[in-house]
């Protein structure tokens, strides 16, 4: 049986860990609404320029432009690169674990027979890929410490480049969705050949430029700002992952140190009851 | 006929500007386009410049740089790369990345002359702006 001090000890050291996992619940707590602001202010952007790009694709649609430009080819798919968005920290629960089986899923079932090549976003993603002989075209750490649109045009400029190439036939972005706090959904979403919205009417609109001039200055950007927001949210549901990743430890924490707790005052209580017992036994024998 | 119609201007990590005015001028690419209510739809791209507005009889501006408008019913959005408002720009730095740009421009060396092109004249128009607000 344990000693009393080896109770104490034990009881000290989860202590400590509770402190320092609730500590990271609240850093990650005030880092998620940052996150989410960051979300939010990033939105206005992306839904006009979506619905911008809707209309100039309706306005040009049959037309010559749509085969020639080059972020629209759609080639036999055999070069298959994937951009996969998770966290350079552990201690997030499933969150990295959960979006390279999803990102792996996609690659082998979805993919099967075609060349891959994976686009790390963050250390997590870029270990468990390598760990698995995968192709790796390409790193970058230390995007989701401070997420900047800087961070997304770089990404879009070098696929953009591969592709019109000729070096990949199409792009997928592998990046954990915020559906909530408590829930972050892994998807894969094709950014190249850039997937056209549609939209309504476009009669009566003026072009001050051509259409596909419109069209070819339009989709790059359109490309940055999918990855960019794609980035912003796997911030956010990281940090959301962590927090609840956290809360949770905190509390299993606190369950250790009653369950200890209680085993310490049930020794205590029995080496109490023997030197009791010494004692009064040793009374009666001086009787 | 409706007096106001709904200003956007956005850049990819910010709202800038959401108000209803009476009045834009917004700096296409080919010039600058007046707005007022009730304009038909149009798409243009932006060049670089003042983005002038009125709220209310009182003249607001920001300065927009690369990026596309579109004016559809009553609303004119503008998506620019940068967009700042005129207390927000830093003179010094401004300077500075016009003579950097200048310098690029006359030693020709292996830069991306468009680029240095294009960071002149955001750079004169920020100078510009920051003058004229007195700063």
């Amino acid at each position: 049986m344990p000693s009393l001090i080896d109770f104490r000890r034990r009881i000290r050291s989860v202590k400590n860990t509770q402190q320092i996992t609730k500590a990271m619940k609240m850093v990650s707590a005030a880092k998620l609404r940052r996150a989410q602001d960051a979300v939010i202010a990033a939105r206005p952007f992306g839904n006009s320029l979506r619905a911008m790009l809707a209309n100039v694709a309706t306005a040009s649609k049959g037309a010559a432009v749509n085969e020639q430009n080059p972020l629209l080819a759609e080639r036999p798919e055999e070069r298959v690169q994937v951009i996969v968005i998770s966290s350079d920290r552990g201690l997030a629960g499933a969150f990295s674990t959960n979006l390279n089986k999803a990102a792996q899923k996609f690659c082998i079932e979805d993919k099967a027979g075609r060349k891959i090549e994976i686009e790390a976003v963050g250390k997590k993603a870029k270990d468990y890929f390598r760990r698995r002989n995968f192709t790796i075209s390409g790193e970058i750490f230390g995007v989701t410490r401070a997420p900047k649109y800087s961070h997304a045009a770089d990404i879009a400029k070098k696929v953009i480049e591969r592709y019109t190439k000729g070096e990949i036939d199409s792009v997928y972005v592998a990046y954990n969705e915020f559906k909530s706090v408590s829930t972050q959904k892994p998807d894969v979403m094709q950014i190249l050949p850039v997937p056209l919205p549609q939209s309504g009417d476009t009669t009566g609109y003026i072009f001050e430029q051509p259409v596909e001039q419109l069209l070819e200055t339009l989709l790059p950007r359109y490309v940055e700002v999918l990855i960019f927001r794609a980035i912003l949210e796997s911030t956010a549901a990281e940090h959301a992952a962590r927090m609840t990743a956290m809360d949770a430890a905190s509390s299993n924490a606190a369950d250790v140190i009653e369950k200890l707790t209680l085993y310490m005052n049930r020794v205590r209580q029995a080496s109490i009851t023997r030197e009791i017992i010494e004692v009064v036994s040793g009374a009666s024998a001086l009787e | 006929m409706a007096a106001t119609f709904e200003l956007e201007v956005a850049t990819p990590d910010k709202l800038l500007v959401k108000e209803q005015v009476t009045e834009a001028k917004i700096p296409g690419l080919e010039g600058y386009i007046g707005v007022l209510p009730e304009h038909a739809p149009l798409i243009s791209e932006l060049g670089v410049g003042l983005l002038s507005y009125k709220v209310g009889g009182k003249t607001h501006s920001v300065i927009v740089s690369h990026g596309w408008v579109e004016v559809l019913g009553d609303r004119a959005r503008v998506l620019a790369s940068t967009a700042e408002k005129p207390d927000q720009i830093d003179a010094k730095r401004a300077k500075e990345a016009l003579d950097r740009a200048e310098k690029r421009l006359r030693e020709a060396g292996d830069w991306d002359i468009a680029r240095a092109l294009k960071a002149a004249e955001r750079a004169r128009v920020r100078m510009e702006a920051a003058a004229k607000t007195g700063r």
